[in-house]
């Protein structure tokens, strides 16, 4: 079998697996579904709520993609700031470390207090996915060949050719590795927001479905919102990477097939 | 005749002197010490030394993308430093742009848009013979077509003046030796002045019209040696006794050199 093949064929085996192994033994414990539901009642509720779900989904995806959004905005701009300004870049650096180092769980109860729910959300979202951008283009604009730099000193060129033709190229491949965990970070930062803000009894996203769902002791939808959520990070991983790939696929070792 | 060439040459007004000059680094390594050097217009001239002889050293001070400790660099001519093509030993390619695009880099940056500058980038991949791998990548070609590509983006401008950092050094010998002919057919159509930099004696007798033989630790001239073989050269030229006695030559003096910078 294809190296390719064996790759989709060997996990799609172990989701069998697990999900049978997870049949039987709330088939065999005769478990009540606030306990543990077994994966076809977790289905069937995602089918059932699906109206709720769905709406929540929408919510927590829009809240990641802003929230991812502004990260690559943010994080990028500052990151060109700081190559541009060695000053700026050493009065703000250890402040986007320390908003990176502090647990974003710790954080969001007082962006709430001070923020309109949406805004303290997405807050939250912003400061868990932007110090991955900030830090990888921060290294891709200063890794360029020394080479190509003096050749461009060579040929007069400005500072601003400088940044578009050559250090944004060459920190592209850092910059989309940078996107890529930022997106599941998105996704973290606004459900641990949500989840903040769902205890505050507001919120009707994904992670307030949870929340929800957790104090009626409806178990089965829990699961299902869950399954939503590890859906939706798959998805956005995917996604994320399929653009890196688009965006590299001519001339990034990464992104080039080798033949031999 | 071609003796009397050479003579010619030096009638001529430098396109570029070095005048004493001389490059400390930051960490006190004295790299050049009071280096002299006329090239004149129309010449091919190798600095030949060992490795860390300051001879690449030179050629960015003349370049201008390193500042002289001491010395002036002489400009007599109309070329000055912005009238010059560099080639690193690397080739030194976007490896994010096509072969059109990295040749068309220099016009870019002076402002050209791409019909300003398509005819110009497809004579100087013609010059090269890349004409039919203008939509490669770099990553897609060897590394003597990289090399190529490298040397028609230095050709693009229209320099009067060529700077080679070991270009082929890292070449295999039979693809340097296709370079080294290929370059001078360049040089002899297009009658650029070369400064090319090389640690290899066969290959500076190959190209050159004079070898300056440089001292390591500090660089400076140890002596200058003139190939006064007519060109072209070429193949029967490289089998010659006239080439192993020159090679010889540069040889002794690279010896010489060496002994009296002290390097090993």
């Amino acid at each position: 079998m294809s190296e390719r093949a064996l790759r989709i064929v060997l996990p799609a085996i172990v989701l069998a697996l697990v999900v049978m192994a997870w049949d039987l033994v709330v088939r065999i414990g005769a478990l009540p579904p606030y306990i543990l539901p077994g994966p076809g009642l977790v289905l069937s509720t995602l089918i059932s709520d699906w109206e709720i779900l769905s709406g929540s989904l929408a919510v927590t995806l829009l809240t990641t993609f802003e929230g991812f959004l502004l990260a690559a905005i943010g994080g990028i701009a500052l990151a060109v700031t700081f190559n541009q300004s060695r000053l700026i870049e050493y009065s703000l650096y250890p402040y986007a470390v320390i908003l990176q180092v502090t647990p974003v769980v710790a954080i969001a109860p007082l962006l709430l207090i001070y923020l309109p729910q949406h805004a303290a959300v997405l807050a939250c979202a912003w400061i868990v996915a932007f110090f991955p951008v900030l830090a990888n283009t921060t290294l891709g604009l200063s890794s360029v060949d020394h080479n190509l730099a003096a050749l461009f000193q060579l040929y007069g060129a400005s500072r601003a050719q400088i940044l578009w033709n050559l250090k944004l190229p060459a920190a592209l491949p850092h910059i989309l590795a940078g996107l890529r965990i930022a997106g599941g970070l998105a996704l973290i930062g606004a459900v641990v927001a949500e989840i903040a803000a769902g205890s505050a009894g507001a919120g009707s996203g994904l992670a307030y479905r949870i929340a929800e769902s957790g104090y009626r002791l409806n178990i089965p939808r829990m699961f299902a919102a869950l399954l939503l959520l590890s859906i939706a990070g798959i998805v956005i991983f995917f996604a994320l990477s399929a653009f890196n790939h688009l965006a590299l696929r001519h001339w990034h070792e990464s992104a080039v097939k080798q033949e031999r | 005749m071609y003796a009397s060439m050479a003579g010619a040459n030096s009638a001529k007004t430098p396109v570029v002197a070095l005048r004493g000059v001389g490059k400390t680094f930051a960490n006190g390594v004295v790299a050049l010490e009071s280096l002299d050097l006329n090239v004149r217009e129309g010449e091919f001239v190798t600095l030949l030394g060992p490795s860390g002889c300051g001879k690449s050293t030179a050629l960015r001070i003349v370049a201008g993308l390193s500042e002289p400790s001491r010395g002036v660099v002489e400009w007599p001519g109309d070329a000055g430093p912005r009238k010059l093509g560099f080639v690193f030993q690397e080739p030194t390619l976007m490896p994010w742009a096509d072969v059109a695009a990295n040749v068309r880099l220099p016009l870019k940056l002076q402002g050209l848009s791409e019909a300003q500058s398509r005819e110009r980038v497809a004579l100087a991949l013609d010059s090269v013979g890349l004409t039919s791998f203008s939509g490669a990548y770099p990553r897609e070609l060897s590394g003597g077509m990289k090399m190529r590509v490298s040397i028609a983006r230095a050709l693009v401008t229209e320099p009067k003046l060529l700077l080679m950092d070991e270009p082929f050094a890292a070449l295999d010998e039979i693809t340097r030796f296709k370079l080294n002919n290929d370059l001078l057919a360049l040089w002899s159509a297009l009658g650029k002045t070369v400064i090319f930099v090389t640690h290899s004696v066969f290959e500076s007798v190959y190209l050159s019209q004079r070898i300056v033989v440089m001292t390591s630790r500090p660089g400076r001239v140890f002596k200058e040696l003139a190939v006064d073989a007519p060109f072209p050269r070429d193949e029967s030229f490289r089998t010659s006794a006239d080439y192993a006695g020159f090679c010889r030559r540069a040889s002794e003096a690279l010896a010489g050199a060496m002994s009296a910078g002290g390097a090993a």
